[in-house]
């Protein structure tokens, strides 16, 4: 079966400004795709642009195998989207609001309130049913706009950053919400809250400057970072010297970063591996040798938001597989 | 249907969601039972009819029509409601049409609690109530022209008071197009067919007629096809914005 979420080559030029350049991608069915890239990346542009908000300079989108540009209103019917900001009417309370956005999607009697009641539940939304939706906090109205994503159980769910404006244990429940959800519908959500990547995404992309910079599992990115694998040891203050003389010259460790923490006086010392090799084994050899015993000793994954920070500003060059697909849009 | 209806549903419900929709029929009937009694001599005039009352419509449209229409879709645009409600499935016929059908809804709301003017005329003498109806439902298709021409210009932009204000000054052009001081000042200087073009595509002449009583079926037809023209303008703005 095809992928539900199927873009090709999307292109959008605002006059002299090409937003978003090339990005082709798939998801599919159980998949959660982390959206990430600095802000003004295209991001956003991209989300208008597989939801049919706005048309594409080149190239389109496939939802659950409908084109959005000849068959918009079979692609409106499968998908849920929050847009940026989660707009909603504001002088509407919370119950007329999603009244009205299910009889637009054609909901009526008994179905249609059976609907509004498990989307509000879903969201929490059962005290505020009848507040203006203007008198709602910032958590509420992005909840609103998840409700609403969500009232016609679509198949394919596009959430421009669902969590923004939540509280930690907001933020908590709509990521449970979603990977509730995931099993059965293939979901895109923008983000540019790393942790969160990681905690729900089965995969993730990197846009930058409008190109698709990566493409890979949140583990696999990690692994890009140079503290991929990496050993870190905290030793006491006097230690510090002879256990850096000891790790620096091993082969197989690229560099030694030593941070002191300000409130147990214990230095970190992380010993970055040449080639992302894994030196655990080379540590712990070389601090025996030199007489340390490290208080406590931690293997790295990766830091994420390194990795990010070095795609998006170009210091990581593009994955093969992103790229090959950038190219061959283009 | 049911999309289009909640669509209508909900513009007319918002405009009495805020006080806009009392601020604007009290203004509207004040100004008309104003304009009527002593600018058009509604009394002194001694005759049982409505004429002064409906010569005035036209130019009291010019200023509260584009009030209505300003904020369909600037208001979207600015608040990114616009997103939500173009990514729902909704044909833009849908949206169009039934924004449209709820200023229109609106206005009638207003016009009919003019009925006291009918009411009075009634018990100071016997008028042709025939012409009345004729009077009232003229009204209704000018008001029809006005929202469909400040729809369309309120999807051009996200800041209600352009919308207001080049819906005002479109209406103005469509209003005076055929009167005889317009054609009087300009006849010399453009080409006697672009004047009788200005004419024909005049709302005040066809109006006026049909407020005598006479209910032409090319003016039916003028009205109406004014009205699909400027929806379908609308919905090609609504797209082309969506092009970026």
């Amino acid at each position: 079966m095809a992928a539900m979420i199927e873009v090709e080559g999307l292109t959008k030029r605002f006059g002299p400004v090409l937003a978003v350049d090339g990005v082709s991608m798939t998801v599919e069915r159980g998949e959660v795709l982390g959206f990430l890239g600095p802000n003004g990346a295209g991001k956003s542009t991209t989300m208008k642009m597989i939801t049919g908000f706005l048309t594409p300079t080149a190239g389109t989108a496939r939802l659950c195998g409908h084109d959005v540009l000849a068959e918009p209103l079979a692609v409106k019917r499968r998908l849920g989207y929050l847009p940026e900001g989660a707009p909603t009417y504001p002088d509407m309370t919370v119950l007329a609001f999603l009244e009205w956005v299910a009889s637009v999607r054609g909901f009526a009697g008994a179905e249609k309130r059976a609907r509004i009641e498990r989307a509000m539940r879903a969201t929490s939304l059962g005290e505020v049913i009848y507040y203006p939706i203007e008198a709602l906090s910032k958590g509420f109205k992005r909840r609103v706009g998840l409700a609403q994503a969500l009232l016609h159980d679509p198949e394919v769910l596009v959430l421009d950053e669902p969590t923004d404006g939540l509280d930690p244990n907001q933020k908590h429940e709509v990521r449970t919400l979603i990977r509730a959800m995931a099993a059965a519908k293939a979901i895109v959500i923008s983000t540019h809250i790393l942790e969160e990547v990681e905690a729900i995404c089965t995969r993730a992309v990197v846009i930058a400057r409008g190109r698709l910079v990566a493409d890979g599992s949140p583990a696999a990115l990690a692994a890009r970072s140079r503290w991929h694998n990496a050993v870190t040891v905290r030793v006491l203050p006097d230690q510090r010297v002879a256990a850096m003389t000891a790790l620096a010259p091993l082969p197989a460790v690229a560099a030694v970063e030593a941070e002191e923490s300000p409130t147990d006086g214990l230095v970190a010392l992380s010993a970055l591996p040449a080639g992302g090799q894994p030196i655990e084994g080379a540590v712990r050899g070389a601090l025996a040798a030199a007489g340390i015993a490290p208080r406590d000793l931690r293997i790295e994954r990766g830091r994420l938001d390194e990795v990010f920070r070095a795609i998006t500003t170009g210091a990581i060059t593009t994955g093969s597989d992103a790229a090959g697909a950038v190219r061959k849009a283009a | 249907m049911g999309t289009f209806l909640a669509i209508t549903r909900r513009e007319l419900a918002a405009y009495f969601a805020t006080p806009v929709a009392y601020v604007f029929i009290i203004i509207f009937l004040v100004m008309l039972g104003a304009l009527t009694f002593s600018v058009g001599n509604f009394f002194e005039r001694g005759q049982a009819d409505l004429t002064p009352f409906f010569t005035f419509h036209p130019w009291l449209y010019l200023l509260l029509i584009p009030a209505i229409t300003m904020r369909l879709w600037a208001e979207e645009r600015r608040t990114g409601t616009i997103e939500l409600l173009l990514t729902l499935p909704v044909a833009m016929w849908q949206a169009v049409l039934g924004k449209f059908l709820a200023a229109w809804a609106f206005t009638a709301i207003a016009l009919a609690l003019t009925f006291p003017f009918v009411v009075i005329v009634n018990i100071l003498g016997t008028p042709d109530n025939g012409v009345i109806v004729a009077g009232y439902a003229g009204s209704l298709l000018l008001a029809g022209c006005y929202l469909a021409v400040g729809a369309a210009l309120s999807a051009l932009t996200r800041n209600q008071v352009i919308a207001f204000v080049v819906a005002t000054a479109a209406c103005f052009a469509f209003t005076v197009f055929g009167s005889p001081v317009v054609a009087g000042f300009i006849a010399d200087a453009v080409p006697s067919g672009v004047l009788e073009a200005m004419r024909r595509i005049s709302l005040i002449g066809r109006f006026d007629s049909i407020t005598r009583g006479v209910i032409a079926l090319r003016d039916i037809v003028f009205f109406a096809s004014f009205i699909a023209f400027w929806l379908y303008a609308n919905a090609v703005i609504v797209e082309l914005r969506k092009a970026g």
